[in-house]
């Protein structure tokens, strides 16, 4: 069935075009609508487009950086100061892929998909959406618990904390295949530390729930102590507090039980 | 509902055509342009076979939408051919025994070619992130990255 393309040059327009139609879905990299539209996803009648460049900003001057929704994962690959990123980028799908992916589409993709969202939930990402009601920012969080009902808005950019030193932030998927496979689960951890011990541990799991999820009873387990093996084991066996995966063709729901506390106890001690 | 026309370059050669909305590129390029290199395989991006080169860049034709080309080059493995010689990436390709049933093959050397466009003499390691996005389920990917290494150390009968 032939749909109806509108492409706008102003992300504004656009947000005004979905915000209107329940059957319009906003198109970046194409991954996620055109793979909808190949299937035969009928609820999709108009696709819509922007051209404008702030959606392929990218800010990486302050401690925040921004990145515009239309921001390509090779494009993360290519910047130098976004070097925090590169682990999550390069762990998306293949070249093609990340030619072609965006990081404001990853907010959308569903389990095993949505790497790069684990990272940004880990660096207290802020989403800045354009909806009927103009623009806002919501927190990572808050957007990812309500995705489902953000379909009437447009992501601009999203922005997130840039990590105080390379040892701050840790980022691990695991997958059967090597060096492209989809996650069995995926561990991004920010661990700011202030004065020898850990202040303000964020912890994010992808796989481990419908929507990228925190493990805050393991960001508990790290508050204000430091990285030792006694602290590490308790934010390990406290990982799974508040989890609810699913089984897929990548692994048993048992199994993502099994090793999330085994993982995010490497990611921890640094292990490879 | 309405046609839209669409004028892009394809291998080198400017083309127009009419798409519906929503076509994706596979489809004009092998429905309309009637170039078959590119194959259609799982249409979710997992396969790769339908790989093409968009401003020197790999992009998968199935999860591209037509009119996102317009003014724009695209190359596929059509583009690659010499008048009656091979490319030097297909003659590795042959040599080494890289294709069996062949079906991955387009997506395989167009994945190659972006590679060596960019990095003359890559790793092994960066061949196999190379080809990451492509899979064979022949040939165990060893002959492919073989050819792909050959190819790039010009280790290839003419």
């Amino acid at each position: 069935m032939a749909v109806t393309v509108k492409t706008f040059a102003s992300a504004s327009e656009a947000a005004g075009a979905i915000s209107s139609d329940r059957s319009a879905r906003y198109l970046a990299g194409g991954t996620l609508v055109m793979r909808a539209l190949n299937e035969g996803d009928v609820s999709i009648s108009t696709i819509v487009r922007a051209s404008d460049q702030a959606l392929t900003r990218i800010d990486a001057s302050g401690p925040r950086i921004l990145l515009g929704a239309g921001v390509t994962f090779a494009r993360i690959l290519a910047e130098r100061d976004l070097a925090f990123l590169h682990a999550p980028a390069r762990s998306i799908g293949g070249p093609a892929v990340r030619n072609m992916g965006t990081v404001g589409g990853n907010l959308f993709a569903p389990n095993p998909y949505g790497d790069f969202t684990v990272a940004l939930l880990a660096l207290d990402a802020t989403v800045a959406v354009q909806g009927g009601f103009g623009t806002r920012d919501i927190p990572i969080e808050e957007f990812l618990q309500a995705r489902d009902r953000q379909a009437g808005t447009l992501v601009l950019s999203v922005s997130c904390t840039r990590p105080g030193s390379t040892d701050a932030f840790r980022y691990r998927k695991i997958a059967r295949i090597k060096p492209k496979g989809g996650s069995v689960i995926t561990l991004a951890a920010h661990l700011p530390i202030s004065g020898g011990r850990i202040a303000g541990a964020r912890i994010a799991l992808g796989s481990m729930a419908p929507t990228q999820v925190r493990a805050r009873a393991a960001e508990r387990a790290l508050e204000g102590r430091s990285l030792d093996a006694a602290t590490i084991a308790a934010a390990a066996s406290a990982a799974n507090e508040g989890t609810s995966p699913s089984d897929n063709a990548l692994g048993s729901a048992w199994y993502r039980r099994e090793i999330v506390g085994v993982h995010l106890r490497r990611l921890l001690s640094g292990q490879e | 509902m309405s046609k839209i026309p669409l004028q892009f370059r394809h291998n080198g050669r400017d083309v127009a055509i009419f798409v519906d909305g929503g076509t994706n590129l596979l489809v004009a390029l092998r429905e309309l342009i009637g170039d078959m290199t590119p194959k259609f395989g799982c249409g979710q991006g997992g396969c790769g076979t339908c790989s093409v080169l968009i401003d020197g860049e790999l992009h998968l034709s199935c999860l591209t939408l037509a009119e996102t080309v317009s003014g724009r080059s695209v190359e596929t493995l059509d583009g690659m051919k010499q008048g009656p010689n091979l490319h030097p990436l297909q003659r590795a390709f042959a040599d080494n025994f890289a294709a069996q049933c062949g079906y991955c093959t387009p997506g395989m050397l167009m994945a190659a070619k972006a590679l060596l466009d960019r990095n003359p003499s890559p790793s092994r390691d960066e061949v196999v992130e190379a080809i990451s996005g492509n899979i064979c389920r022949c040939t165990g990917y060893e002959p492919i990255i073989n050819a792909i290494l050959a190819a790039a150390g010009g280790r290839v009968s003419a």
